[in-house]
């Protein structure tokens, strides 16, 4: 039977050479390398629900009464998008937990794609051969955010009808070109009638086909050059050490998959995720409070609401505040991103190929570095709650913006300090396990080398 | 020792089949709540046990049953053929040679291409309205009513002190730009800004309600301290002296909108705003 398939196909394309080389390739096995694969799964999760629910939702602001599943809204004016969604919701069998493991998915996707790029960052593992990798995989990060904004932004509810205000009003915000581009990409003035349907298309058929591409590209350039490994045993630069790819990597990977799937969708069933009938159907005049975004636009939120007012003018021209925040700091942030296998090559790295990974306390500028940069976001991601940061600690959200102000700039220097120590602490102690490591290396992390 | 593994592998393969069984477990119990109507967190906790079950199982199965390794492969490095990346270069270069030997052709070929690729951006152009004085104007013009978003006029000598209400211009409570919210300040609590002295009769005032900082609803108002708050981004206007951020974001004023009453008692517009409403752009300040 075997022997007969693997005949058929071989007279016709030839594969038998490929069939064998995958079946022996070898895999290096740490739990660090398994978040891409998680995020891989996490994106298969999203496109088999995805499927199901744009077999129900009607991308379209058509209104009309709603008499559907969920007696508190009869009555209310809906739009077409908003009613189908809730229709998916109410009236559809296996609907809802569809939907909301398809919102869990995405918000774990993007977490596992974070996560990777830190494991990626910390580790070295951009370094020459794999900046291509490095570049396709950001790229992956902002259709990631950028289709999850899309997503939750086509439902017509109230929460994400303001962050699509929010959106308009960035575009706007940027010099020369902003208003036709707020203009273009809404055709028209907000609210537009076309918006909605516009967000479906680059939802369901833009962004995933350029995602599917991308992550396609992305395994076959891990495939052809091979995975990092940790540096120790027999692992050097010309090997790869692990376990082969068949029988056991691939059932360690499919029942990760299926793990990764068993936990979105337990998720989906039983924890409740964007209720849009919480929030109503979206009017112009009203608005949700608290509006928080997905956790993934929540440093840009944070960085809207503790920047500064400043604005520039001059004759009459404006660039507005929103640009700085919204565009400039995102703008900034991954062209760094994109920039950092250059930047690190010319400070302290090299122009030789690497298959063995850094360890972070071998690179503490490094290190201290993306933790500064780490603290930074996450400074950010909690501005971006202070008005319920003020209702919980019941303090003035002036003063609670005042303190984020000062954070945000403090505690990355604090932390980015503090982490370069403790990388020259664990480098003089050796592979000790960090509680074993003497508190006087943390105190005089020089000195220490000679004990 | 043979008969350690032996119990070994016998506890191993009694906990991977066991961990296969609930997950059938699952399945068949998913399509009882499936044929029964569906219930959203049996369906959650079943699917997580079917398909739990298979991963625990499977994920036992290669972690004590299957070869373990460690296996070494070679790594070939780049570039893996310096004679191929030779040939490729050269039969790459001679074909250049061809088509540079045709100059003429080849420019007017690269021109070509320009202008078709030029008019690609014509379908582009087709996405939206040109912005013109779209953001400069709202709905609001001479003697237009004041009425609720339910469209419902709004009497002069209907508001108590510190009413607060949502109002659009007759007619138009579809126009998102022309939100306005009205004020009742009370007596001696408003400062009239010079050049508005007649903007707000009866000590009824009105704002554009859309936040100046990234064009959310201004929903709260505040009576006591006479603020307006964003709740998108904590923006907060102070409404007696002109509606002026004070905190949070925001760098201009709310535009106020010139009211008048008319001869049957209600609430209209003088005229439309005075200056642009919403978030600032680039041309905010150049009317064309």
């Amino acid at each position: 039977m075997i022997k007969a398939t693997v005949r058929w196909l071989d007279e016709r394309v030839g594969a038998t050479g490929f069939v064998r080389e995958s079946l022996n390739k070898v895999f290096p096995d740490h739990w660090s390398f398994l978040f891409g694969e998680i995020a891989l799964y996490a994106f298969v999760v999203l496109v088999v629900t995805g499927i199901f629910l744009a077999y129900f939702f009607q991308p379209s602001l058509a209104q009309k009464v709603y008499t559907g599943g969920y007696a508190p809204l009869h009555g209310a004016h809906v739009s077409a998008a908003y009613d189908s969604a809730l229709n998916l919701s109410f009236g559809v069998r296996a609907g809802l937990v569809m939907r909301q493991t398809h919102h869990w998915a995405a918000d774990v996707f993007v977490a596992a794609i974070v996560v990777h790029l830190c494991r990626i960052f910390f580790t070295g593992a951009f370094r020459k051969p794999r900046e291509i990798n490095w570049w396709i995989g950001l790229t992956l990060l902002v259709l990631a955010l950028f289709n999850g904004f899309t997503g939750y932004s086509m439902l017509d509810d109230l929460l994400s009808g303001t962050g699509l205000r929010i959106a308009y009003s960035i575009a706007l915000s940027i010099p020369f070109i902003g208003t036709w581009m707020a203009f273009l990409v809404f055709g028209g003035e907000f609210p537009s009638d076309r918006i909605i349907s516009r967000l479906f298309t680059t939802h369901v058929f833009i962004v995933p086909a350029l995602i599917t591409a991308l992550i396609a590209v992305h395994l076959a350039i891990v495939w052809r050059q091979k995975h990092t490994q940790f540096p120790g045993g027999a692992r050097t630069d010309r090997n790869v050490e692990g376990v082969k790819f068949w029988p056991t990597y691939a059932a360690k990977s499919t029942a990760l998959f299926l793990g990764v799937a068993s936990v979105l969708t337990a998720l989906g069933g039983l924890a409740q995720i964007n209720p849009i009938w919480l929030y109503g159907p979206f009017r112009p005049e009203t608005v949700t409070s608290p509006a928080q975004p997905d956790w993934y636009l929540g440093w840009t939120e944070g960085a809207l609401r503790i920047f500064p007012s400043w604005e520039i003018r001059f004759h009459g021209f404006v660039i507005a505040n929103p640009f700085f925040p919204a565009v400039l700091l995102p703008g900034i942030t991954f062209a760094l991103l994109y920039l950092w296998p250059i930047i690190d090559r010319r400070f302290g790295g090299d122009r030789e190929p690497h298959h063995l990974l850094e360890r972070p306390r071998d690179r503490p500028g490094r290190t201290a570095l993306g933790a500064a940069a780490l603290t930074f976001y996450m400074v950010l991601f909690l501005a971006g709650s202070n008005d319920l940061l003020a209702r919980w600690l019941s303090t003035p959200v002036t003063t609670i913006t005042w303190v984020f102000r000062v954070l945000v700039v403090v505690a990355p220097v604090v932390v980015g300090l503090a982490v370069h120590r403790a990388m020259k602490a664990f480098q003089t102690s050796g592979a000790e396990a960090f509680s074993k490591v003497p508190l006087r290396s943390f105190l005089r992390p020089r000195l220490s080398g000679d004990r | 020792m043979d008969e350690r593994r032996d119990t070994q592998h016998r506890f191993s393969g009694g906990a991977i089949a066991w961990a296969f069984f609930l997950s059938f477990c699952g399945s068949v119990g998913l399509a009882i709540v499936y044929t029964l109507g569906g219930q959203v967190q049996l369906e959650g906790a079943l699917l997580f046990l079917s398909l739990g079950g298979l991963a625990i199982g499977l994920v036992l199965w290669s972690h004590w049953l299957m070869p373990q390794g460690p296996d070494l492969e070679d790594r070939a490095l780049l570039p893996w053929d310096q004679r191929d990346e030779e040939q490729a270069e050269r039969a790459f270069a001679a074909g250049m040679s061809e088509i540079a030997r045709r100059k003429f052709l080849g420019r007017l070929l690269g021109a070509a291409v320009a202008a078709f690729g030029f008019t690609l951006l014509f379908p582009i152009r087709s996405l939206g309205s040109r912005p013109g004085s779209a953001l400069y104007k709202t709905a609001w013009r001479r003697g237009a009513r004041a009425v609720t978003p339910d469209g419902a006029p709004v009497r002069a000598d209907g508001l108590v002190d510190n009413a607060f209400l949502t109002v659009f211009p007759e007619g138009k409570t579809d126009q998102a730009d022309s939100q306005v919210v009205l004020i009742k300040v009370p007596a001696g609590a408003f400062k009239t800004l010079p050049g508005r002295e007649d903007w707000s009769p009866e000590r009824i005032v009105g704002f554009s309600k859309i936040c100046t900082h990234a064009g959310c609803p201004v929903g709260l108002y505040q009576a006591q301290t006479a603020d307006l708050y964003c709740p998108c981004h904590q923006s907060v206007f102070y409404v007696p002296d002109g509606a002026v951020p004070t905190s949070g974001p925001a760098t201009r004023p709310l535009p106020q909108l010139p009211l008048a009453i008319d001869a049957e008692g209600f609430v209209v517009a003088q005229s439309d705003f005075h200056e642009p409403v919403g978030p600032a752009f680039w041309r905010l300040g150049r009317r064309p």
